[in-house]
């Protein structure tokens, strides 16, 4: 023994080498047959814990009128509020002089999903949604302009309410 | 001469290809079974049930960068991975694996090399291999792979010793150092297999492999709790894959040379046919398959074992090396010689069925007291002796 090294002092007839090294080696060998804990993530996401909370603020969504038209008037709140900086409207107006967005962009990436774009939009036209499953190829398809926004189907998050925080 | 030479090629061929497709699987493999021993389905996704999995990383490691630390020792940085590597293919070249197969030219013998010194050579590479891995770990100049590097090379020839006393005793009941011939004695019957009148022999040997081939719990080269990743902390890409080959191909042979000293190598239990003239192509597909079934249990033994115990103190590695295992083997030769002695030439019997079980009980009656002592931990935990003062 190395000088220095502690030793455990164990009962000499408790000590138990082989036979445990044994059970051990019985043991692993009947989880083989054991049902396995892994679930196949994207084939697969069935059981409960896989329910997103709906206060979940995830992948935006534009929302739209009867016409397919988005429900933004561009009036600017929500890149005024945008702590990420991460929404460019470029605003534009019609003969009748309703303003729409010519531009509307939210950069995924910049974002931080706190969801104040869609507690300030005066329209409801912006919304965080219940969704999060949005990987793609290359980075520039992470900025999802009107059109993008506006074709998305995923249920929209129902955010905090002082007056209601338990969400009933 | 010519046939020779075409049969040689051929064959070296095929057993190397045969070797480095089943180190691709044994990697896969050994990630699936331990992925199943802890509850998970591990790699699956590359293939049917993850079966390409090994072609995958293969690439992954054909396209990295290969790292060259400014300090190190160029030449034997380089060759350090194909050091560990060549010897482990080496050693394969003299074990039989399948009966001879007869061709229209003549009969090949289904070893690549059928050496009459089959024995010494497997002992002389199975040594070499440990300079892949001390010249790996010095050449790296970085202290943890020196570490590791010295750690292998005492914990080599520590077990080396026990490993060849073990494999002495087969000698001693083969009577021959010809690979061929010790599988040929073995297959007499299902008894004279070597694991039974030579169990202890068989224990010691498989406890020497696993510290030959550095496997967990004697994977104290690498350590990664304590050294990173020991003698391979410094080499990337191909050349780190290179170890990784050398590793899983020391275990294929290692467990081909289990199934041939213990297991009676390619023989088919309780059946004569295999291993009596003439030869028949079936008869070499059959005892093939024997063969590779008996290596693949000990390789699953292998991975059993190293996802079940846990790895070994470094003095606790040397008083088991040291102060168990070669006394073990060297009282154990004694032991086989007085008995072979005893019965071959007092009572003369001639190696048999009944030979063999009486060597079988000599081992039992060994055995049992070893056992119990191994068991309490009287030697190898070093703990026990200050509490009983």
């Amino acid at each position: 023994m190395a000088i220095g090294v502690k030793t455990m002092k164990r009962p000499g007839a408790r000590a138990s080498y082989v036979r445990a090294a044994l059970q051990g080696m019985s043991l692993t060998l009947q989880h083989i047959f054991r049902p396995k804990v892994t679930m196949q993530y994207p084939e697969e996401k069935s059981t409960a814990d896989w329910a997103l909370a709906p206060r979940w603020r995830g992948t935006h969504r534009m929302l739209t009128d009867e016409q397919g038209r988005a429900k933004c008037v561009a009036c600017g709140l929500c890149p005024q509020i945008c702590p990420a900086n991460c929404i460019k409207l470029v605003p534009g107006e019609d003969e009748q002089g309703n303003r729409y967005p010519l531009i509307y962009e939210i950069d995924e990436f910049r974002c931080v999903f706190c969801g104040y774009c869609q507690e300030v939009c005066p329209e409801e036209a912006i919304h965080v949604g219940v969704h999060y499953e949005n990987s793609e190829f290359s980075r520039d398809r992470f900025v999802y302009d009107l059109e993008r926004l506006c074709a998305q189907t995923h249920p929209v998050s129902s955010l905090w309410d002082p007056s209601d925080p338990k969400g009933e | 001469m010519t046939f020779f030479l075409v049969a040689s090629i051929i064959k070296i061929l095929v057993v190397f290809t045969v070797i480095m497709v089943g180190v691709a699987l044994l990697t896969l493999a050994e990630r699936r079974i331990c992925a199943f021993m802890q509850d998970r389905l591990g790699p699956n996704r590359v293939g049917p049930q993850g079966l390409f999995q090994p072609a995958a990383d293969g690439l992954k490691n054909l396209v990295k960068e290969e790292t060259l630390p400014a300090e190190a020792d160029k030449v034997l940085f380089m060759l350090a991975p194909a050091m560990s590597f060549v010897p482990a293919l080496l050693t394969f070249a003299v074990i039989p694996f399948a009966a001879p197969l007869p061709t229209p030219w003549g009969v090949v013998d289904m070893v690549v090399a059928n050496l009459p010194v089959g024995f010494l050579y497997i002992l002389a590479f199975g040594s070499l291999g440990v300079y892949g891995i001390v010249l790996a770990g010095w050449s790296s100049n970085n202290k943890y792979s020196l570490l590791g590097g010295l750690r292998a090379s005492a914990q080599m020839i520590s077990y080396e010793i026990a490993l060849g006393m073990s494999t002495v005793a087969v000698l001693l009941l083969a009577g021959n150092v010809t690979l061929t011939e010790v599988v040929a004695k073995q297959s007499q019957s299902l008894v004279t297999w070597n694991v039974f009148p030579l169990s202890l022999a068989c224990f010691i040997f498989i406890v020497a492999a696993f510290a030959e081939t550095n496997r967990l719990p004697f994977d104290l080269p690498e350590a990664e709790s304590e050294l990173i990743a020991g003698y391979h902390t410094e080499y990337s890409a191909m050349k780190f894959s290179m170890f990784y080959i050398a590793e899983y191909a020391n275990m294929v042979t290692a467990s081909a040379l289990m199934a041939t000293f213990f297991f009676g190598g390619y023989d088919i239990p309780f059946t004569h046919w295999d291993n009596v003239p003439p030869w028949t192509i079936a008869k070499t597909v059959a005892t093939l398959v024997t063969f590779t079934l008996k290596v693949s249990f000990f390789l699953f033994l292998f991975i059993w074992v190293r996802w079940t115990l846990p790895r070994f103190r470094y003095d606790q590695l040397m008083a088991l090396g040291w102060k168990v295992m070669l006394p073990l083997a060297l009282s154990y030769v004694s032991v086989v010689a007085t008995a072979v002695w005893f019965f071959h030439d007092r009572l003369g019997w001639a190696y048999d069925t009944r030979f063999a079980l009486a060597l079988f009980g000599v081992n039992v009656l060994l055995a049992l007291p070893l056992f119990f002592v191994l068991d309490r931990g009287h030697i190898v935990s070093g703990s026990v002796a200050e509490e009983r003062v």
